[in-house]
């Protein structure tokens, strides 16, 4: 990781009641990183990310996120009362409600001719684009994606990775992806954190490899990967 | 309309649900013939039987004469200033039922303390049946203008509340949560998210409160009423002029008819992003 960092995150614990669902985790990631977080569910991925959203302050231990931080959740979210675009520019906030930059934004996304569309018209992987050019409008250092493409069909989800991928080398923010797909984790991410069930980073994989990736490639650390999540049946010998 | 306070939340449709509005776009569709057959054989019926003296005029007049009774009460102005003051009496009640509805609504609905004090008490007093109280408003605001026009008001407020209330307290909380996370401030979130959010709701409030309006207007205009449409009845009354009652009625159906006619436009309008 170079000088910069994007997020500090140290001992960080959150509990819900008498849970602790993170324990003293620390995680860094440098401008411009690529980092996948991978769990099992319900081992606190998708918290971490509201954290450092802002979605959830009610924590212990220090979080420190410098600058513009976007998110693209599960769900597109996007506002079905609002145009296309309209609903693009609504990353900008105040700064603002400029068309042309909705529309070169949605250009980004593959979205061109589908500004003044209403979201009921669009498919899964169209309003998962919206969803995705509302936080890359306002030019994020930080884009926190909480499994943006869980709910999409496999062959929607591939576009998908492939455009994320394209759209990070374009703009280069630094990017946390929580999943539980570890062949996602190991197309896009320069570097993998697992979550453990006890609330604390287990383990971590840089992956040096260029893109894009062959999943045959890195079956080595696949295995090692789906090991620490708890699949045991694939491990190497 | 129903008698009941109509306090009861219909959930507003999802687009795709409800019957289709009439006369959508270019696409119109042909009206069927073949429905206005038992119609018309049922006014043609009723001019028979009234012009063979099977249904004397005291009991109910022919059509035709109710057709004449509507131009002479028209031709001498009678009908124009009814028409006039009853609608006078349903818009002034509407705006203060409205009004009352719309601020107790977004209050209760946006604020929890707000929830808490004001909606148990309207809850309550929403079981009450509102055109029962009609002698305690004589008792309060005597026979003039006012027990009509806040009987009118009391019938609009209940339904549009309800419906204003439970529009912005079901706000999709996800929507919310996405703007939160770009940074957008309490108030932001309130005009971008939860307002637009809370209006399908909203206008099904305000459908069920117009059908209300005219209702308590058709009661309290029975009451000791000097003008209005409710006047011409019960003066037509006096005399067996079973004619111009039936103009009356008319008029009150065709007013129903027109404002429900111009939410269903409204509700076109601003409901478009839900398509047909």
């Amino acid at each position: 990781m170079a000088g910069e960092l994007i997020v500090q995150v140290e001992g960080l614990t959150k509990r819900f009641g008498q849970r602790s669902v993170l324990s003293s985790l620390d995680v860094r990631i440098g401008h411009g990183e690529f980092v996948a977080l991978l769990g099992r569910s319900g081992s606190g991925k998708s918290t971490l990310l509201r954290v450092l959203a802002g979605l959830d302050t009610e924590v212990e231990g220090s979080v420190r996120v410098e600058g513009t931080v976007s998110v693209a959740f599960q769900q597109p979210r996007i506002l079905p009362w609002r145009r296309v675009w309209r609903n693009v520019v609504l990353g900008l906030r105040d700064q603002g409600r400029d068309r042309s930059l909705a529309e070169r934004a949605l250009a980004e996304v593959r979205l061109d001719g589908h500004a003044d569309a209403w979201p009921r018209t669009l498919s899964g992987g169209e309003a998962q684009r919206v969803s995705l050019a509302r936080a890359l409008v306002r030019e994020p250092d930080l884009l926190l994606l909480d499994e943006p493409f869980g709910a999409l069909d496999a062959l929607t989800r591939l576009a998908m990775h492939r455009l994320v991928e394209q759209l990070w080398r374009e703009h280069r923010p630094g990017v946390l992806l929580v999943t539980h797909d570890v062949d996602e984790a190991l197309q896009l991410a320069d570097r993998v954190l697992v979550l453990g069930q006890e609330g604390r980073i287990v383990s971590e994989y840089p992956l040096a490899l260029a893109r894009p990736r062959r999943i045959d490639d890195q079956l080595g650390v696949r295995a090692e990967i789906l090991n620490d999540l708890g699949v045991t049946e694939y491990a190497s010998t | 309309m129903t008698i009941s306070i109509a306090g009861d939340v219909v959930r507003a449709p999802d687009g795709q649900g409800e019957s289709p509005p009439p006369g959508r776009g270019r696409r119109r569709r042909r009206p069927d013939l073949r429905r206005w057959i038992s119609p018309l054989a049922l006014v043609v019926l009723w001019q028979v039987v009234s012009a063979t003296g099977l249904l004397p005029p005291d009991k109910l007049s022919s059509p035709w004469t109710v057709l004449q009774a509507g131009v002479d009460t028209a031709r001498t102005g009678e009908l124009g200033d009814a028409f006039a003051v009853s609608v006078g009496r349903v818009g002034i009640g509407f705006v203060l039922g409205a009004s009352v509805a719309l601020v107790l609504g977004v209050v209760a609905g946006l604020s929890r303390w707000g929830n808490y004090l004001i909606d148990p008490p309207v809850q309550m007093l929403r079981t009450l049946p509102f055109l029962g109280l009609i002698p305690l408003f004589i008792l309060w605001f005597g026979i003039g203008e006012q027990p009509k026009v806040m009987l009118v008001a009391l019938g609009v407020a209940f339904p549009l509340y309800l419906n204003i209330h439970s529009g912005i307290r079901n706000v999709d909380d996800q929507l919310i949560e996405a703007t939160t996370a770009l940074g957008y401030t309490r108030w932001e979130r309130l005009v971008h998210v939860v307002l637009p959010a809370a209006v399908p709701q909203t206008l099904v409030g305000l459908r069920q409160s117009l059908g209300i309006a005219w209702l308590a207007l058709i009661v309290g205009e029975t009451v000791n009423a000097d003008a209005g449409l409710g006047y011409l009845i019960n003066n037509a009354r006096e005399f067996l002029r079973t004619d111009v009652i039936v103009v009356g009625l008319v008029v009150y159906a065709v007013l129903g008819l027109a404002t429900d006619a111009v939410v269903r436009l409204i509700e076109r309008r601003a409901l478009r992003w839900r398509g047909n």
